[in-house]
């Protein structure tokens, strides 16, 4: 057994590696060659002089907030949507519901979000709506999933105890459950949020809106100059996002 | 300054027939694993009067409060609580009944996060809409009335603080003024001081039997201290064994019954008080 | 007995109300912006594509020829999370050496608190890091797909700058985190910083940087499926053409083989990171 892990698995991870160039027939040789250098060169330098004109700013400045929008929004619905779920998954109403519901978020889960969103722009039109849905529908799988194994690792003791001084059951939730379990409910959403603002810039590419769809545009147009101030601006929204939902973790989940 | 609390107690529904607070004639229960905690327990205690419930760790005090505040179903003989039979109950109708019955807990289970004000104020959820409820939770509305229970425990500048910036004692103290702020008919306490110290312990059990006395609410305590238990109430019963082993008026207890109720208790330590509700907070790296 | 000033005013209220406020106001014209209608998913038309997009999900497509394609796009999905995270390796190892704190030789004398200039080093490579990583996998790989055309290339070049930054920041971190003791006391008796590395530092960071690894090439194979939707080969490619062909029965089968690969993928993590636990 200690030389099956000391030797085979290392072995068979190097054959992977190996298995895994070899199939993609990667040509090295030519993406390092003189030649596929300067081909990259060439296009890298394009994004060296990013487009500041007050114009493309304008429009870059809509669209983060259309995705700042599109992923808080989102997220919101998503954590909504996935407490709902997280109950029933819970196994607070019968074996029966708790199938059922812990079928529909690893459903929901399952297909990305970008294949979500995909099939959103199919439903609901081009724009940033789809791109909303499609956040919300993927991370209230990933967020019911998480709350609802909080919610099971949450001390049932507090909301008993109402209930045996006659309180009714939302009550009870709300009084003896909820205050210890919402840290981790921040928790879990501010970290979806950090996700989404990532992913909220990318759906654009199949057509549901945000900073995404100038990028699309600008890449297939050969303008490197606009497309780099887009990325810069991705950067900066990202950075920001997760500087202020590291700011509201400190504050209303830690101490 | 009695009369809201009193007006208050008079506003609910009480039960018809004038009968005993509660009544239970050949009560047993027995544990998870199937041993037998309590056999055939029988009491009858008036409305309005004050017991206190002694005997040896284990001897199943614990469990005969627990029946009591309906939290477990007696497997055997019958249970009588303010007139009604909890388990003949609907699940609505008992709930009911629950609102006038108040559990103090040795170690009184409130999420650590939760505000003192917002703790108490649990107290009356049952009474309450779920409108007025849920309005609470951001706003507390009876602050007064928080206020005032907290003020008897001389708790009152604790009124906004955490439940986990308090030492036990004070945490004990929080629950049983939750306990105070709903005024129950019927009051349940499992060892409601075992974290004081003993002025302080002394003092709580006033509060207690005041309160008891003030409303002729019936008073049921159990506890560790056999001093306290003769000092602050008219009537002790012994368990031991998940048994009754002696009912009287406190002046009748004499020393040899104590000896026999505690004889050849394993001196092993009170059971060890509930681990913190702090949960470990769990932040995923994908 | 009261103080009744205590009762007046709930301290917390103020900060509570301008919080709600504070949020609204910044939801209300997100929800503007997002253009937020649930009502289109039901409205006549697009309910009826959705509709007959859907229906054309069952049965999923199960003819010779598709599977075979789609075996060879499972095979390329995996190629490049693996050939991605191997890439990202190389990069990601040198970077965490360079950026760590724990290999501090000016930090000896100075209580395990590097130098000021030190520190200044060491912030080029974590800014690099730091938007290696902050850019959207998805993002590279649309570059990649610009610069080195489409193709699984792009697929394996953009896992590797991405994952290659956020391994690079774990892996710091993981150094930063063990007993630094048996580093410094090697540093201290002359050791080269690669030798305190190896006989210090690593064999306590082994196991925590092999669960991580473990768990990233998990997500890499998630990521690489999304990546194809710009053109960066494997599964997400094909299934970005079946849905441009409204081809329902292809997207279902792709579907189910994207759940079936990221199952196993994570059993094979869990068991590998057992293993190395």
């Amino acid at each position: 057994m200690k030389v099956l892990s000391r030797l085979l698995i290392p072995a068979a991870l190097l054959a992977a590696v190996i298995a895994a160039f070899a199939f993609l027939q990667l040509e090295a040789s030519a993406l390092l060659s003189r030649e596929g250098l300067g081909q990259m060169a060439d296009y890298a330098s394009g994004f060296l002089a990013p487009d500041l004109s007050p114009a493309h700013l304008r429009a870059i400045g809509h669209g983060a907030l259309e995705t700042l929008a599109m992923s808080a929004i989102g997220t919101l619905l998503a954590a909504l949507l996935g407490l709902l779920l997280a109950l029933p998954a819970a196994g607070r109403f019968g074996m029966l519901l708790q199938a059922a519901s812990r079928l529909l978020l690893n459903a929901l889960r399952a297909i990305p979000e970008l294949v979500w969103a995909a099939l959103m722009v199919l439903a609901a039109g081009l724009g940033p709506n789809a791109g909303t849905l499609a956040l919300a529908l993927h991370t209230a799988g990933v967020l019911g999933r998480l709350f609802a194994e909080a919610l099971e690792n949450t001390p049932p003791a507090p909301g008993e105890a109402l209930r045996l001084s006659g309180s009714g059951r939302v009550a009870a939730f709300c009084y003896g459950t909820l205050p210890m379990l919402w840290p981790q409910l921040v928790a879990y959403t501010l970290y979806r949020w950090e996700n989404n603002i990532r992913m909220a810039s990318v759906l654009g590419f199949v057509g549901a809106g945000g900073l995404g769809q100038m990028l699309y545009m600008s890449l297939s147009l050969f303008q490197e100059a606009q497309a780099s101030t887009v990325i810069l601006a991705m950067l900066l929204m990202v950075l920001a996002v997760d500087s202020l939902s590291g700011w509201a973790r400190q504050r209303w989940v830690r101490g | 300054m009695s009369t809201p609390q009193a007006a208050f107690a008079a506003d609910r529904p009480r039960a018809t027939e004038p009968g005993p607070a509660l009544r239970l004639s050949g009560v047993g229960h027995s544990h998870a694993g199937g041993q037998p905690a309590l056999r055939e327990i029988g009491l009858q205690v008036a409305q309005g009067e004050r017991v206190a419930i002694i005997g040896p760790s284990g001897a199943g005090k614990t469990t005969l409060l627990r029946l009591l505040a309906t939290s477990l179903k007696p497997d055997q003989g019958q249970l009588e609580l303010l007139g009604q039979q909890p388990w003949t109950l609907s699940a609505a109708a008992r709930q009911r009944l629950r609102t006038r019955i108040g559990l103090i807990h040795q170690a009184p289970p409130l999420p650590p996060r939760q505000r003192v004000i917002t703790a108490v104020l649990a107290g009356r959820l049952g009474l309450w809409s779920l409108p007025r409820s849920l309005l609470s939770l951001a706003y507390p509305l009876d602050r007064q009335g928080a206020a005032e229970a907290l003020g008897r425990l001389d708790l009152a500048d604790k009124l906004y603080m955490r439940c986990d910036q308090l030492s036990g004692g004070q945490l004990q103290r929080v629950g049983i003024a939750r306990m105070l702020y709903q005024a129950p008919e019927l009051i349940l306490a499992d060892e409601p001081v075992s974290a004081m110290d003993p002025v302080l312990a002394a003092y709580t059990l006033g509060v207690l039997n005041r309160e008891a006395q003030r409303r002729n609410a019936t008073l049921l305590a159990s506890l560790h201290a056999v001093e306290l238990a003769l000092e602050h109430f008219p009537r002790i019963v012994g368990v031991r064994d998940g048994r009754i082993l002696f009912d009287k008026p406190t002046a009748a207890v004499g020393p040899d019954e104590l000896a026999a109720l505690y004889a050849n208790e394993q001196l092993e330590c009170e059971p060890a008080p509930q681990p913190a509700l702090v949960q470990p907070l769990n932040i995923p790296r994908c | 007995m009261l103080n009744p000033t205590l009762a007046q005013r709930d301290p917390a209220a103020a900060s509570r109300l301008l919080l709600t406020l504070l949020a609204v106001a910044l939801l209300w014209p997100g929800l503007g912006l997002s253009e937020l209608d649930l009502g289109v998913l039901f409205d006549g038309s697009n309910a009826d594509t959705m509709g007959t997009f859907l229906a054309g999900f069952w049965p999923p497509e199960h003819g010779g020829e598709f599977l075979a394609l789609l075996w060879q796009a499972t095979l390329e999905t995996l190629a490049i999370a693996t050939a991605g995270m191997a890439l990202a390796l190389a990069v990601a190892i040198p970077c965490a050496l360079l950026a760590t704190r724990a290999l501090s030789i000016s930090a000896l004398s100075r209580g395990g608190r590097p130098a000021w200039w030190a520190q200044a080093l060491r912030w080029p490579v974590r800014g690099l890091l730091i938007v290696l990583r902050s850019i959207p996998e998805i993002v590279w790989a649309l570059l990649f797909v610009r610069a080195v055309g489409l193709g699984p290339t792009a697929g394996v070049l953009a896992i590797a700058i991405t994952y290659a930054g956020m391994l690079g920041k774990v892996y710091a971190e993981i150094f930063e985190s063990v007993d630094p003791l048996p580093a410094r006391a090697l540093l201290g008796a002359g050791a080269s910083r690669l030798q305190a590395f190896f006989y210090g530092v690593l064999p306590q960071a082994t196991a925590e940087m092999l669960s991580y690894t473990v768990y990233r090439w998990e997500c890499a194979i998630r990521a690489s499926v999304v990546m194809g939707f710009v053109g960066a080969g494997g599964l997400g490619q094909q299934m970005d053409l079946s849905m441009r062909m409204f081809a329902g029965g292809e997207v279902a089968s792709m579907l189910l083989t994207f759940l079936l690969l990221v199952l196993l993928a994570d059993l094979l993590s869990r068991v590998l990171r057992w293993r190395f636990a």
